[in-house]
């Protein structure tokens, strides 16, 4: 493999072989740099775009947020962030005042999402983790199963989302044509877009369109077990299930820690899916929490509170985060040493 | 099994079936078979709203934050991978991470910013497609970094040295051998990058105007008309996503291999 792979990629980028068989490398063309310059330098010089488009985009708007958060910035200051007055901790004071109707509006967004991330989390996990383990085997029409199960991730959010609506409308959907029309368990046809079921609607789209992100990495996770450490644990005499606990489990701890913790973020955040279900205005048995701050920003346009509440959210995550690491990794070291 | 491939298809198969049906049937109660089977929905899309211009703006948006991604990410892999440098863990840690946080944490400043720069210089960031395709590089960069890392790391340095000794500089190896050896790599990254501009919605509801309207936001222009043309919907819908699920079916193998290659590590 090592001549083949070294000489079709350097005859690929030059045009003609017989002008490639007289001449020289073109390393004489290019200028070259100082060796130790360029030993030392270079790496830097490979990340140099990267590092400063992330900390453009990301980074700094990020610092910017926490400052504004400080800050009482309605739309007179908009056009000219320097003018916008300081106003301390008023508010975050706004944001965490559960008794005014910001506060306690926020706090319920909270507490909605959480629920939902949990279930929606919690049924991505096992779904995917079925599936993949039922994939794990041969048969026929295997590859196909695998690419269908992987439409809903394929699909543009907005596409399928919007889809899910159309199934959910009252009176021209699939869902109440099966549910009133077809099995007739309900009196009336009910509202999945508005009011409470809105927070079932909200689930299902969620974990149609999650659960395949799970499946596509349980399923690496799954095959990069290697065959021997089974056969072995055959011959010494152990059985599937022992298998599955001493060594299915084990070997995709690392793998369930990542997956886990991405769905979570992912489902946290979530914006799309709510917005293009519900549209500019999420019923309150739905409001996540990234649709909250956007339409506590966007609608009354002060973007102080909102950097408050952002704010807020990332010390949540983050604490969530640190917190899930060391709780998991703490307990992955005495099943590593095992 | 069947009923989980029954949950997946259904939406697909009512996008399918509605975009082919007259507008009575999609406007009544469901039928799950049409009355009538028409094309007619896949002509008036383009006249309903100006839905050729937002596919136009979505893929030169999405085209160009896929070829800056996967350019930078290719350099910027290519580092991490083969030398040994100060900062090297905490610029991983740092770009991965910034992956992890919400949207929303920097839509409220990078909006201000793009505001105030258009203010202040002239340059149109705001409402312009240049703006969109800066915000979507930066969200697909963090992860097609990983993921070529991954690729780089597999493809022997052997390799490299051997180009090194025909007389190659180091970006004339990573050019010339890591690069084509890492063709399968690259392309699910591009997949991946275009993908994420292509169905982004947040950002493309705040920093567009009606010229510069992506189809994320596009779509949603056959709601709020007075009738609300179901049928055109689930066509449009349908147009949109062929370009990215045919592209994700045919390279998905690539895509997975490279998803495996940066989580399992």
């Amino acid at each position: 493999m090592t001549p083949a792979a070294t000489t079709t990629p350097r005859r690929a980028p030059s045009g003609s072989v017989s002008e490639r068989t007289g001449a020289q490398p073109p390393r004489s063309r290019r200028p070259r740099l100082p060796g130790r310059l360029r030993r030392i330098g270079l790496p830097y010089l490979l990340l140099l775009p990267a590092l400063v488009l992330e900390l453009l985009v990301h980074l700094v708007p990020m610092a910017i947020g926490i400052v504004m958060s400080f800050r009482e910035l309605t739309q007179f200051y908009i056009r000219d962030l320097n003018s916008a007055p300081w106003n301390g901790l008023d508010n975050f004071a706004l944001a965490v005042d559960v008794n005014q109707p910001v506060g306690e509006s926020l706090l319920r967004s909270f507490l909605t999402t959480c629920q939902f991330t949990v279930l929606s989390v919690g049924l991505c996990w096992l779904i995917g983790t079925a599936a993949a383990v039922f994939l794990q085997e041969n048969f026929r029409g295997r590859g196909l199963l695998r690419a269908v199960f992987l439409i809903p991730y394929a699909l543009p959010v907005y596409a399928a989302v919007i889809t899910w609506a159309f199934m959910f409308q009252r009176d021209n959907g699939l869902i109440n044509h099966v549910v009133h029309d077809q099995l007739g368990l309900t009196d009336t046809p009910p509202f999945w877009l508005i009011g409470d079921n809105s927070f079932v609607a909200l689930l299902v789209v969620s974990v149609w369109k999650g659960w395949p992100f799970a499946f596509l990495i349980m399923m690496a996770g799954l095959q990069n077990i290697p065959r021997e450490l089974y056969e072995a644990a055959a011959i010494d005499g152990a059985g599937v299930w022992q298998q599955v606990r001493r060594i299915t489990l084990p070997s995709l701890r690392p793998v369930n820690q990542v997956l886990v913790l991405v769905l979570f973020l992912w489902t946290f955040n979530d914006f799309n899916t709510p917005y293009v279900l519900f549209g500019k205005a999420a019923p309150e048995a739905a409001d996540l929490i990234s649709v909250h701050i956007y339409q506590s920003s966007f609608v009354t346009w002060n973007f102080g509170t909102g950097s408050a509440m952002s704010v807020l959210l990332l010390i949540f995550l983050l604490a969530v985060t640190a917190g899930y690491l060391l709780f998991t990794s703490r307990g992955k070291k005495p099943a590593d040493a095992h | 099994m069947t009923l989980l491939t029954g949950f997946v298809l259904l939406p697909v198969y009512v996008m399918v079936s509605s975009s082919l049906k007259p507008l009575q049937d999609v406007s009544g109660s469901f039928r799950w078979m049409p009355s009538g089977l028409t094309v007619r929905p896949y002509f008036d899309i383009w006249d309903t709203v100006p839905l050729a211009r937002y596919f136009v703006n979505s893929l030169v948006v999405a085209g160009a934050a896929t070829v800056c991604s996967v350019v930078i990410a290719v350099f910027a892999a290519y580092a991490v991978s083969r030398y040994d440098f100060r900062g090297k863990r905490v610029f991983t840690v740092t770009v991965l991470s910034t992956q992890m946080f919400p949207g929303i944490l920097f839509l409220l400043p990078l909006f201000l910013i793009y505001v105030n720069i258009g203010q202040s210089t002239g340059i149109a960031l705001f409402g312009s497609r240049g703006g969109l395709i800066l915000t979507y590089l930066t969200f697909s960069l963090p992860f097609s970094i990983w993921m070529l890392i991954g690729y780089f790391d597999s493809v022997p340095r052997e390799l490299d040295e051997a180009a090194k000794v025909d007389g190659c500089g180091p970006l004339g190896a990573l050019l010339r051998v890591v690069v084509p050896a890492a063709v399968p790599g690259i392309v699910a990254v591009a997949v991946y990058a275009f993908m994420t501009a292509w169905g982004e919605v947040l950002f493309a509801s705040v920093m567009t105007n009606d010229t510069t309207r992506t189809l994320a936001v596009g779509l949603q222009g056959y709601s709020t008309q007075n009738d609300v043309y179901w049928n055109q919907i689930m066509a449009a819908s349908l147009v949109v996503s062929v370009p990215v699920v045919a592209g994700f079916l045919l390279l998905q193998r690539y895509l997975v291999a490279g998803l495996t290659a940066g989580a399992v590590k």
